[in-house]
């Protein structure tokens, strides 16, 4: 029972900014405001991310298909001059040695060599791993038979549909902005707690009567008011400039960035619980992110890993926001939808905060 | 009950003789090997400024830092302010001020900012105006942490250490590594923190600094008080001792300096010989014998006195005195 002493008046009500959980949370957010790298880092590099690939990777439908023909007699001549009455390729005569390195290099997709003495045999050399090289391959093929007088027995009709939400930078923003989320959160907290083990601002604070769950909140929430402006910037971005849909709810998507963001900062906790130095703790956050950077889906599919190692792949947290990210944003789906994703999340916030407050070493 | 003037900052005491502020009863830390400390017995009155002397090393923060209950203790009974820290941590931290050594605030933070954040962890923070002029830092309120000298870094750390208006303060090494008028500042600012009423208790190595604040000193060495007292009787017990402190000038030019320890060591009564700053602190045992003798000396040797002086001997005589018999051929 704490009792008045002497003369003094009890104390006043205090306003919510004077309370600790209010200035701790101040604290972070001027912290990162005042730190113009962490700003970039967090901000601008998507946004920059983003705009690099989208131009990099923008669908050109009207791209030709690049081929080299073999130069070298009149055979050779020929299958080029009928190759180039064809709009969708672009064709080059080339001598043996400069259609190799053209085909080595990607510079053409496919070399076409023509045997004038072995019955007019034509002979594709192309990569059979490479998609452009296997299309190119049907298209040349196509082309010659048909100016050789082939007749296809079905008739055909082309219709094209060009959607938003297939291209490439419509898959990448989502898995740009769960990478985002990931690196503010591990080392948004991270640093910032081992920093203040580091400076002893740690013991320090522990010597007041400040309450230690709101120290750790202060984290949460500033973590939370960040994720407003870095996810809405990036989100903002690709939708304004590319395009990108948003087809599922706001709130959904809204409660998927604050569990993700959660989980990721509960990571970041996590690490943190126990170095004394920044370098241990970098080594730990390396740890911990390169495998998500390579495995969960940032700029290809992780279905791309063999089925042997996607039980690890599918439980890897970053994996799974990815996933429900492209799922609301793409696909519109429901939080229903993304239950498992968020459950997998979930699982990660409960476990790693649960573990960090148990062994964090407060001095 | 009508409190008599407006300083509250001594509660009325239910008991007729207020429990100490402080008591430390057969204290014992190891780390490892390390004994840190070892057997240690302490008391300290209310409103007593007590000193915890000794060379790094001795124990002293790692005593200092189980007062604040940030350290277990292995073995001992510790009451802070009559209260065990097993009872309501919380609430006896709320009646602490604490600086720790070598702590580094957010440097990004100003001043203000971070005095604010302090207070908002005690239920009664002292108003931020009366904190921010009791250590001198209305000028730079505005100022981010990271542009402070090292001395307004320090009064910053005392100021986060009074917003609690505190009746206990714990200071550990207040003025190492500062400059001697940030020190000099620094040593008002506690003055004025004893003025309020409150219990200090602070580690140093400086002995100027504890025969300047402090009303009792501990001097502390491997863990454990090999002397305990005022500074006053401390010295007392060395002997009658003096310091002899004089300037000679400059005959011969600037350069090497004219006298060696050697001569002046065999005067009558001298009985050690340190130089700062171009002066000579000669220690005797009876000045009224060796200042004659260095007199005698000096013209002989025809070299003016600048300047003469004799003093009692200091704290940093008795530290001396006794570590160096302890020490010795070890």
């Amino acid at each position: 029972m704490p009792e008045p002493s002497g003369g003094s008046s009890p104390p006043a009500p205090r306003r919510w900014s004077e309370r600790p959980l209010a200035q701790l949370t101040l604290v972070r957010v001027r912290e990162f405001v005042r730190e113009p790298e962490a700003v970039f880092w967090t901000f601008m590099f998507p946004v920059l991310m983003t705009a690099g690939l989208g131009i990099a990777f923008r669908s050109k439908p009207e791209e030709t298909v690049k081929v080299a023909v073999l130069a070298g007699g009149s055979a050779a001549a020929d299958a080029a001059a009928r190759l180039r009455r064809d709009p969708h390729l672009s064709v080059q005569l080339l001598d043996d040695s400069a259609a190799a390195r053209a085909l080595r290099g990607g510079k053409v997709a496919l070399v076409l060599a023509t045997h004038a003495g072995d019955g007019d045999l034509v002979e594709f050399r192309y990569d059979d791993t490479r998609p452009e090289g296997v299309a190119a391959r049907r298209l040349v093929d196509d082309v010659l038979q048909r100016q050789a007088g082939r007749r296809d027995p079905v008739p055909v009709r082309d219709l094209a549909i060009r959607e938003r939400g297939s291209r490439y930078v419509d898959f990448v923003v989502p898995g740009l902005l769960g990478m985002n989320l990931l690196g503010s959160g591990i080392w948004g907290i991270g640093f910032a707690v081992v920093d203040a083990r580091r400076k002893r601002l740690l013991k320090r604070l522990v010597a007041t009567p400040m309450p230690k769950a709101a120290y750790l909140a202060s984290f949460i929430l500033s973590r939370i008011a960040l994720l407003v402006l870095e996810a809405g910037a990036l989100l903002a971005f690709g939708a304004l400039v590319f395009g990108v849909p948003m087809r599922g709810s706001f709130g959904a998507l809204a409660l998927i960035c604050v569990v993700s963001s959660l989980a990721f900062g509960g990571l970041g906790l996590l690490i943190a619980a126990r170095p004394r130095t920044i370098e241990a703790a970098s080594g730990l956050m390396n740890l911990t992110m390169v495998p998500m950077w390579v495995f969960s889906g940032i700029f290809f599919s992780s279905s791309r890993f063999p089925d042997l190692i996607q039980p690890f792949v599918q439980a890897l947290p970053l994996t799974a926001v990815n996933n429900a990210l492209r799922a609301n944003l793409l696909e519109g789906a429901t939080l229903a939808q993304v239950a498992p994703e968020l459950a997998i999340v979930a699982a990660w916030l409960v476990a790693s905060f649960a573990i960090a407050l148990r062994i964090f070493r407060w001095q | 009950m009508p409190a008599p003037t407006g300083a509250a900052s001594v509660p009325p005491a239910p008991a007729p003789t207020p429990p100490p502020a402080l008591v430390l009863r057969g204290l014992r830390k190891t780390f490892g090997a390390v004994v840190a400390v070892d057997d240690l017995d302490l008391e300290v009155a209310p409103g007593e400024c007590f000193g915890l002397l000794g060379p790094n090393g001795a124990g002293k923060t790692t005593t200092i830092e189980i007062c604040e209950g940030l350290t277990a203790p292995d073995a001992g009974l510790v009451r802070v302010l009559g209260e065990s820290w097993d009872r309501d941590p919380r609430a006896l931290r709320e009646r602490l001020g604490i600086s720790l050594q070598e702590t580094q605030f957010s440097e990004k933070l100003t001043v203000v900012e971070t005095i604010q954040l302090f207070r908002s962890f005690y239920r009664r923070p002292r108003p931020l105006e009366e904190v921010l002029a009791a250590v001198q830092l209305g000028e730079k309120r505005n100022g981010r942490v990271g542009q402070l000298s090292g001395g307004q870094k320090q009064r910053l750390a005392l100021a986060c250490a009074l917003v609690a208006d505190p009746e206990l303060f714990f200071l550990d090494e207040p003025t190492t590594g500062l400059d001697p008028q940030s020190r000099r500042q620094l040593w008002d600012l506690i003055e004025e923190v004893k003025r309020r009423g409150c219990t200090v208790v602070l580690t140093t190595h400086y002995m100027e600094e504890a025969e300047r604040l402090c009303d009792r000193v501990a001097i502390v060495d491997h863990g454990r008080i090999i002397a305990l007292g005022t500074p006053r009787a401390l010295i007392v017990e060395l002997g009658a001792r003096h310091v002899i402190e004089f300037q000679v000038g400059r005959a011969d030019g600037p350069g090497e300096a004219p006298i060696s320890d050697a001569d002046l060591l065999a005067l009558d009564g001298a009985l050690g010989v340190r130089r700062r700053d171009g002066t000579y602190l000669l220690q005797s045992t009876q000045a009224h014998r060796t200042v004659p003798a260095l007199l005698a000396y000096l013209g002989a040797r025809g070299l003016p006195l600048d300047q003469l002086s004799t003093h009692s001997a200091t704290l940093e005589d008795v530290f001396v005195h006794l570590t160096g018999r302890l020490l010795r051929d070890a």
